[in-house]
């Protein structure tokens, strides 16, 4: 008999208990996030999708060497006699013409490896993670801009050739 | 509502000649229909009340898209869903009893709110039986549940129409039990009657006439939990042991139906509890300002709340522990009520009654004290994390 009261005394008070907790539970705010509208704060230092800032590329290919998935491909050409490309923000004297470099995020591990070697300081991980996109060779992000250096020896018969190249090159890499 | 015809046929210019007999029928299927957009309705914001709740209760938002403010019309988009599916009626299955089941399992739930008075002029029918008719008609859905369960040709549907079967007649007992320990202070079943015995107040609220009339609201609130298969008496749709339960095999709107009594029962005997015992369509101060409509809905939403708070706080009962909570614990304790309630109102002295509802309201109070603390608690520390975050 006894028993009988220990059973209804304790589903009693472990129902108060519980109920207490479910309760407290429904007015602790939620901690769901509204994606679209509500975004993660990223912290100081996040690697995310990377980013290259040509204008002050030297094209010293350190990153493509220190790439360990191999997912950035530089070519590059020296600048002809009487030929400046002028300084970058940091005062580096640019000697080499850019005339590639391709990104290809599919391969990418976001180990940032490829930030440390840059003499520059071009080479940059954001914190940009909404890359999403529909095609798989949409992931491979072109930065080189060839068709500059083209402008800059007023019309070179040689770069202009170059350039479409390239791009076929970059198409069928992946 | 006979009346009713009669005096609309002799008094409005339009009407007169009319048949009060057609009158009456008239009046019925027009309240009828009424009554059955109402019912649908409330299915509707209670379903999205509960993923609110629950979803609330795991630190969730719940629907938070569709329709704009909090995702109010997500059950609506749900049914129209439900609706535009394909209408599956298995091979192997009795498909006439089977189409059947559905219907007779909403009409169980929606027939109760025939006699539940809204206010003090609001009902459809006035019933001299009212208690009677809502304990008698409440239990039609069992059959339905019988019928789906048996018809699906299907083991666990038949499993789960088995225990609903078993489990709803034994609650049936201490409900109708528990009930009787309040018509003997009022002398009759009329559920109108019923509530204008608890006018002029709070304290005249039958929970609160004598310990144990409290003791029977939460004997009745734990058996009504059963009688709608609700948590922790859900073992007829125990979705870890039988898939769905009885309703395995019913998929778009014959499935919506079930879906629909469910809630129409939760707020069926929600209501029921906030007549017989919650003082009805009455303020807490007496009277019924601003409406007995609102005070009977704020009740029933309460009650729902908490419905749902359980839900979503205790496991699910075994099926023997099942047992022995109907008839170990709630029929002897159904049977106490009635003879302590009886024996209390009838020979108590005054001085102790006065104890007697004074102590039940201070057992109430520092219940509720202790669960606004807790609500307390957790703003706090929500907003602590907040300070972190």
């Amino acid at each position: 008999m006894s028993r009988y009261f220990a059973n209804i005394y304790q589903s009693l008070s472990s129902i108060w208990v519980g109920m207490n907790i479910t309760l407290k539970h429904l007015f602790t705010p939620s901690i769901t996030l509204q994606y679209p509208e509500e975004r993660w704060e990223m912290p100081e230092r996040a690697r995310n999708q990377l980013f290259n800032d040509i204008d002050d590329c030297i094209g010293c290919d350190q990153c493509a060497r220190a790439c360990p998935v191999d997912c950035i491909y530089i070519e590059t050409e020296k600048t002809g006699p009487g030929e400046d490309l002028g300084l970058t923000s940091k005062g580096t004297k640019k000697r080499l013409k850019v005339l590639r470099f391709d990104i290809d995020m599919s391969l990418c591990c976001y180990c940032g490896l490829c930030t440390y070697p840059c003499p520059t300081e071009c080479l940059i991980m954001t914190p940009n993670y909404e890359s999403s996109v529909y095609d798989r060779t949409d992931l491979l992000y072109k930065y080189a801009k060839p068709w500059e250096y083209e402008e800059l020896a007023g019309g070179d018969a040689d770069a202009s050739d170059d350039a479409p190249e390239e791009e076929k090159e970059a198409a069928s890499a992946d | 509502m006979q009346q009713i015809a009669i005096d609309l046929v002799a008094n409005v210019p339009a009407l007169a000649g009319l048949d009060p007999a057609l009158m009456a029928i008239i009046l019925g299927v027009v309240s009828g229909f009424a009554l059955l957009t109402v019912v649908a309705v409330l299915g509707m914001v209670l379903v999205w009340l509960e993923r609110k709740v629950s979803g609330h209760m795991q630190d969730r938002l719940g629907p938070m898209r569709v329709g704009g403010w909090h995702g109010w019309s997500q059950t609506l988009a749900d049914g129209i869903k439900l609706l535009l599916k394909e209408d599956i009626v298995p091979e192997a299955a009795d498909s006439r009893l089977f189409k059947f089941a559905p219907l007779l399992v909403f009409a169980g739930a929606f027939a109760v709110y025939v006699a539940i008075p809204f206010s003090e002029t609001l009902i459809v029918s006035n019933l001299n039986i009212g208690l009677f008719y809502v304990l008698a008609i409440s239990s039609l859905g069992v059959i339905g549940i019988l019928m789906a369960g048996w018809s699906s040709n299907n083991k666990w549907a038949l499993l789960g129409a088995m225990r609903s079967a078993a489990q709803v007649i034994s609650y049936e007992i201490p409900v109708a039990l528990v009930l009787l320990a309040v018509v003997p202070l009022v002398g009759s079943l009329n559920l109108q009657d019923l509530i204008v015995a608890q006018s002029g107040g709070i304290a005249n609220w039958f929970v609160f006439r004598n310990p144990f009339t409290f003791l029977a609201f939460f004997l009745f609130y734990i058996s009504t939990l059963a009688e709608v298969n609700r948590t922790p008496f859900d073992i007829p749709e125990a979705e870890s042991e039988l898939v769905a339960g009885y309703h395995t095999e019913y998929s778009g709107m014959r499935f919506s139906f079930f879906f629909i009594a469910e809630y129409a029962a939760m707020a069926g005997v929600s209501f029921v509890a906030a007549a017989v015992f919650l003082g009805g369509w009455q303020a807490p101060w007496g009277g019924d300002a601003p409406g007995g409509v609102f005070w009977m809905f704020l009740k029933m939403f309460w009650l729902v709340f908490v419905q749902m708070w359980i839900r979503w706080t205790l496991p699910r009962l075994r099926v023997d522990q099942l047992m022995f909570v109907g008839w170990k614990v709630l029929t002897p304790g159904a049977f106490i009520c009635i003879i302590g309630s009886v024996v209390w109102d009838f020979s108590a002295p005054g001085w102790l009654r006065t104890l007697g509802t004074g102590g039940v309201g201070l057992i109430t109070l520092i219940i509720f004290a202790f669960y606004l603390r807790s609500a307390a608690r957790g703003l706090i520390e929500g907003r602590k994390q907040k300070a972190i975050a």
